[in-house]
């Protein structure tokens, strides 16, 4: 027993740091809120290290990893705010032609959530649909919509449909299922590297700025708040590794359940660490300026994906009783 | 990441399993709560047993008499006892988890081989005297007085919030050897017997009106100087080298129990009625139950993520912190939780109108002093904030 990362985990995770921290810096990050539209290359770039493919097969393209291997990669995915439907192509990766490579940008709808709103429908190739009788795909082309004019967080253009145009079928409720779990698990992990990252800029914040003659930081009100967003951020992280690693390996308990826990923990960390950032920053926290209120409205669209913590927690209760 | 138990531990597990299933039935019923002499006798009894078993000190070196099993081997050994609901460590609390360690880190070969067996086999029982009335979170400031009289120390002052006081043997003593140095420079370790004269034990009782501390108070009372560990004025370190082999694994057994009540709370939710259905037919309470599940869980993959650290480092970092901060938070949740399901059986501290308040009643208070003892969680906080996060102190 041991989830600590192994090497090739620490590896991984090393080279998708720096490919984002090279790539997808926090100007780039901006750029894509003025533009609305997903850097193909920079996408690619994703592809060539991995990101969409590394669960598949060698024979798919792979390079046959597992879940707890793409788990460290979306962590540092989420600490760097990468968009774009980072998920729903790593899902579609060996089920639509040219996702696995990046040629292909595809996103996600699960049906039966409110307004039929889709993200990032302008970069999309495919629109990949999880209805109550399996999984669909429909080409982007022939998805049309009013594209919301003000999104809640501006790196997440949605797009609202009328009605969504009937797909091909490309699997049965057991695929949905599965999709389901597999994107929640990650989707978690997206938000362990969000919670992480808040609190890194929040403790910078707060070893710098001064006031009363002192660091911010030193004042116990000030560092029990971080000391508490550090301590969710690491139990998120242990639940997410632990959910990875028993989808994995399903001898050592229940994956449904393991992610269910992951979800909830991950998006509360990536919640509350959003709003205690912005906190430690004070008023400049609350500019449009400074980066924390980025990890806070992240957070908020990832809390809307592969269930909302109060449909985990249903779950998790229903397997108490 | 692997979640997956080795061959060998499986192994391990099996047998220990079937070890218990072979005694938990024959032993004695379990005293009360608080029937302190009866649960030492308990307790030690059990220790003893785990000994002859072989699995006393489980993770204590074989050259110390231990069984040297590595950290997994470690939780396998919490997580099947708690299964099987074995005793608890009890009145052995102090010796095998604080006091034993110390001496083998710290004392000479003839206290080691004086105490160590004793404490592996249940003959010698141990308590703390660390704190005293003004000095808490702020422990370095302790001011109970050794002064050395030709080969004793004459110790004057008092210890507060010992438990065991009044059924320990010996007392792993934090005393003020030199009160005119830096205040981590002037404090050393004492193994205090005590029987000695001029000991006299207070009981304190706590606001659930039981006596799980007391107030120990010392008047002249003449310890041997070879009793000391470690050098004069050097105890300050002596006790830190140990502090972190409580916070790893020191409440993983009442976790695991915790994980249970929770269980047993969600059953009594569908039994319990509100108006005219149960009170599981709330949503709201079903979905505190499943986020606190969640939190459940989350705490073991922390609980196993700092195992695999000591596996691979030798020691648990921050870890050990983060856990005691969100164990606190989460079963002061579980207390609350109970309350809300008891309704007005919560208002009875023994089980009442065939609902089981005592050991909830119990558990919520209990969860009050988590916070508390064995460092606040705003100590903990201070330390995650500083030595992780490498914040300034405030100062």
């Amino acid at each position: 027993m041991d989830l600590e990362p192994n090497e090739l985990q620490v590896e991984l995770s090393t080279a998708v740091k720096r490919l984002c921290e090279g790539r997808f810096p926090a100007d780039i990050i901006r750029a894509h809120i003025e533009s609305g539209r997903i850097d193909r290359p920079r996408w690619r770039e994703l592809a060539d290290a991995g990101v969409f493919s590394l669960r598949l097969s060698d024979a798919e393209g792979g390079v046959g990893l597992g879940m707890a291997d793409a788990s460290v990669v979306f962590q540092e995915l989420g600490r760097a705010l990468v968009p774009g439907p980072l998920v729903a192509t790593h899902l579609a990766a060996g089920l639509i032609d040219g996702a696995a490579t990046g040629d292909t940008i595809v996103g996600i709808l699960e049906i039966g959530h409110g307004p039929l709103l889709v993200e990032h429908l302008d970069s999309l190739d495919v629109l990949v649909v999880l209805a109550a009788d399996g999984v669909h795909s429909i080409p982007a082309a022939e998805v049309s919509g009013r594209p919301v004019e003000r999104p809640l967080d501006a790196s997440t253009p949605v797009t609202e449909l009328s009605s969504v145009p009937k797909g091909t079928p490309i699997g049965g409720v057991e695929l949905a299922r599965t999709l389901r779990r597999d994107g929640a698990c990650l989707t978690a992990a997206l938000l362990v590297g969000i919670s992480q990252a808040a609190t890194s800029l929040a403790t910078g914040y707060a070893k710098q700025r001064e006031q009363f003659g002192r660091p911010i930081g030193s004042f116990q009100a000030v560092k029990h708040i971080l000391a508490d967003m550090l301590a969710r951020a690491e139990v998120a992280r242990a639940a997410v590794d632990a959910a990875a690693a028993t989808i994995d390996q399903p001898e050592v308990g229940d994956p449904d359940r393991a992610v269910s826990v992951a979800k909830i923990l991950a998006t509360e960390a990536g919640l509350l660490n959003g709003k205690s950032g912005i906190q430690v920053h004070g008023g400049m926290g609350f500019t449009w300026e400074v980066d924390a209120q980025l990890y806070l409205k992240r957070s908020w669209v990832l809390d809307t994906h592969f269930g909302s913590v109060d449909e985990h927690a249903e779950k998790l209760a229903s397997l108490l009783v | 990441m692997d979640l997956r138990y080795t061959e060998a531990e499986e192994r391990f597990r099996d047998g220990l399993r079937a070890w218990l299933a072979s005694v938990l039935p024959t032993l004695p019923p379990e005293p009360p709560r608080h029937a302190w002499p009866e649960r030492r006798a308990y307790d030690t009894a059990w220790q003893k047993m785990l000994f002859d078993a072989g699995y006393a000190g489980i993770n204590w070196p074989k050259e110390y008499g231990g069984r040297g099993a590595t950290p997994s081997e470690h939780l396998i050994f919490l997580e099947e006892t708690e299964r099987a609901r074995a005793p608890y460590v009890g009145h052995n609390f102090v010796g095998l988890l604080h006091a034993g360690p110390t001496l083998m880190a710290e004392a000479t070969a003839e206290q080691k081989a004086f105490h160590l067996p004793g404490i592996l086999k249940g003959e010698q029982v141990w308590c703390q005297g660390f704190s005293e009335p003004n000095a808490g979170s702020d422990l370095a400031s302790l001011g109970c007085r050794a002064i050395r009289d030709g080969g004793h120390y004459v110790i004057s002052g008092q210890k507060i919030w010992t438990s065991f006081a009044h059924t320990a043997d010996y007392c792993e003593m934090l005393v003020r050897t030199d009160p005119d140095v830096a205040k981590h420079r002037g404090i050393s370790w004492l193994i205090l017997p005590m029987h000695l004269p001029g000991i006299e034990i207070r009981p304190l009782r706590t606001m659930e009106g039981t006596t799980e501390f007391s107030e120990v108070f010392f008047d002249e009372v003449r310890v041997p100087v070879e009793n000391r560990v470690g050098d004069e004025n050097d105890g300050w370190r002596v006790t830190m080298v140990t502090l972190s082999f409580e916070r790893g694994t020191a409440f993983v057994s009442e976790m695991l129990q915790s994980m249970e009540l929770l269980k047993d709370l969600a059953v009594l939710a569908t039994k319990v009625t509100r108006g005219s259905t149960t009170a599981w037919e709330d949503a709201g309470l079903r979905r505190d139950v499943g986020r606190l599940a969640a939190e459940a869980d989350g705490l073991w993959a922390l609980t196993k993520r700092n195992i695999s650290q000591a596996q691979r480092t030798g020691q648990v970092g921050p870890g050990g912190n983060v856990f005691k901060v969100q164990y606190t938070e989460f079963r002061n949740k579980l207390g609350d939780l109970a309350f809300r399901i008891l309704d007005r059986a919560s208002l009875s501290l023994d089980d009442i109108g065939g609902l089981p308040s005592g050991e909830h009643v119990h558990g919520r208070i209990h969860a009050i002093s988590l916070g508390i003892a064995a460092g606040t969680s705003q100590i903990q906080r201070n330390i995650i904030a500083e030595r992780v996060l490498g914040l300034p102190k405030e100062r």
